[in-house]
């Protein structure tokens, strides 16, 4: 945010430097169950982010200090690799990745039926493998279908998108050179079924009357990522389970 | 890897498989589980690479920087590597700085790629004393099961194949590729267990395993690395079986590594 630029963030027929629309998404491809250890994973590509997330649990949590007696915990760890941005970033957590692995282990345990499984731990790994602004809603959208695919009980299958404000203009889901250089940036993830937000930050600058805007436009990109994880774990799961009850299935195999 | 308990019923199948030369997937002893190399699949980083050996997955990514030559070597580049044995990739994995097998890890496939000589270091000096280019070769563990120094030694020189040198954004003239040797040498790794010797082991393997081999050989069958490991013993001849079957193999995915 606020770095200075000679690049026109968006021209004057309305499109932007990547030529989306304001209320445009970048591409998102989600795949399920792609990894052979974790008990539920999730390959997810937003635009030029790639990210793998991987489930393991409810396990339980140790140190033993971290455990609640009454229900489960979800620790999520949140972690670049060295070679998944311009300049090599060292191996390992640094404050920012401690951050967003907070924020977004609260967001996911806001929708998981904890109390199912006292003195448990859902670990919850994202890795970004490639970086293009948005890591984090990318990072939550994907360890939320790993959950689904780890089945974990959940009210809801968080997602998340960011909004912002580039070139004088509020737009969906902010590309790099918007998110370096435009004025504001709004990521949050929400409960699609009942719209409670489960997460939101914001830097810039935003007027009330834009920051509405930027939060219903994120709020709309939340919806359509949603659905495509939802198709995701269809797509998986309807092949899992052919049609007709169970039992056929069974004896099928 | 090493703190993981092994269930007795496990080891005992293993072992009684292993008397009748049998491994618990089907597999012939000398034979890999499928091998997959995708090259350039990081926008972000120099080079790299996703390998898959079965269910293992990893991904090496290539980062060129510019830095100060060592004392010693002032005309010459540096090359890293590290590996992150990330708990995503098996559940007795923990987040933090690398353990003992991580770092072992590392400079198994760091050994393989430096004493082979296929990166031409002298031509990554800039200004001699000083200004060199850092090649970090950087291994993302994502998915464990079992044969990580062949998986990251792949994946590292597939990544290293898939190397731009980014000159221009150094305003150091055009971009080029790595400067590199043609053949590389491969790393092939054994486990032995209950008087058998596997290739490309699984993770169970490597759970009941007594000793472990790595053998890297180049295009000529000539021995361009090895280190054994764990606390079993290997006699001379099963020592020399090893690189025979490491010559085999190595020409096999070295082949493959050149499609790729």
């Amino acid at each position: 945010m606020g770095g200075k630029c000679d690049i026109e963030l968006i021209d004057k027929k309305g499109k932007r430097v990547d030529g989306r629309t304001p209320e445009q998404l970048r591409d998102v491809k989600i795949e399920v169950g792609v990894l052979h250890g974790a008990d539920g994973s999730c390959y997810l590509e937003w635009g030029g982010n790639k990210v793998m997330a991987g489930v393991y649990g409810p396990r339980e949590a140790v140190p033993r200090r971290v455990q609640n007696a009454r229900r489960a915990i979800v620790q999520c760890k949140y972690n670049m690799a060295a070679f998944s941005v311009d300049e090599r970033k060292r191996p390992g957590p640094d404050r920012r990745s401690r951050e967003i692995s907070k924020v977004i282990s609260e967001a996911l345990e806001a929708v998981v039926l904890t109390e199912m499984f006292p003195r448990a731990s859902i670990d919850v790994n994202i890795e970004i493998l490639q970086a293009e602004a948005g890591t984090r809603c990318a990072g939550l959208t994907a360890a939320a279908v790993a959950m689904a695919d780890a089945g974990i009980p959940m009210r809801d299958i968080p997602v998340a998108c960011a909004a912002g404000k580039a070139g004088g203009h509020v737009v969906m889901d902010l590309g790099k050179l918007e998110d370096n250089f435009g004025e504001a940036d709004l990521p949050i993830a929400i409960a699609p079924r009942t719209g409670e937000i489960l997460l939101m930050q914001m830097d810039g600058h935003l007027t009330p009357e834009e920051f509405e805007r930027a939060f219903q436009l994120a709020f709309d990109g939340c919806i359509k990522v949603g659905e495509l994880q939802k198709k995701a774990l269809m797509e998986k799961y309807a092949k899992a389970v052919p049609e007709g009850n169970g039992n056929e299935a069974a004896k099928e195999e | 890897m090493s703190a993981t308990t092994v269930s007795v019923i496990l080891k005992d199948y293993l072992y009684k498989l292993a008397k009748e030369g049998k491994r618990q997937d089907g597999r012939t002893l000398d034979s890999y589980r499928e091998i997959e190399i995708t090259p350039g699949v990081i926008d972000s980083a120099e080079g790299s690479a996703k390998v898959k050996i079965g269910n293992t997955l990893v991904y090496a990514g290539i980062k060129m920087q510019i830095g100060t030559p060592y004392p010693d070597t002032p005309a010459s580049g540096v090359i890293s590597t590290s590996a992150e044995l990330l708990p995503i990739a098996h559940p007795d994995f923990e987040a933090g700085p690398p353990d003992e097998s991580a770092i072992e890890l590392a400079r198994v496939v760091d050994r393989g790629i430096r004493e082979s000589g296929i990166v031409q270091l002298d031509k990554l000096c800039i200004t001699p004393n000083e200004k060199v280019w850092m090649c970090y070769i950087d291994l993302h563990i994502i998915d464990h099961d079992g044969n990580l120094f062949d998986a990251c030694s792949l994946a590292a020189l597939a990544a290293i194949y898939n190397t731009t040198v980014p000159n221009a954004r150094f305003e150091l003239g055009e971009d080029c590729p790595l400067p590199l040797l043609p053949e590389p040498p491969i790393s092939c790794t054994f486990v032995k267990y209950g008087g058998i010797i596997v290739a490309d082991p699984a993770i169970e393997e490597e759970q009941v395993a007594e000793a472990r081999i790595t053998v890297a050989t180049d295009e000529k069958g000539d021995i361009r690395a090895m280190q054994k490991g764990l606390n079993g013993t290997f006699t001379f001849s099963e020592i020399k079986e090893v690189i025979k079957m490491t010559q085999d193999k190595g020409a096999q995915i070295r082949k493959m590594l050149k499609k790729a």
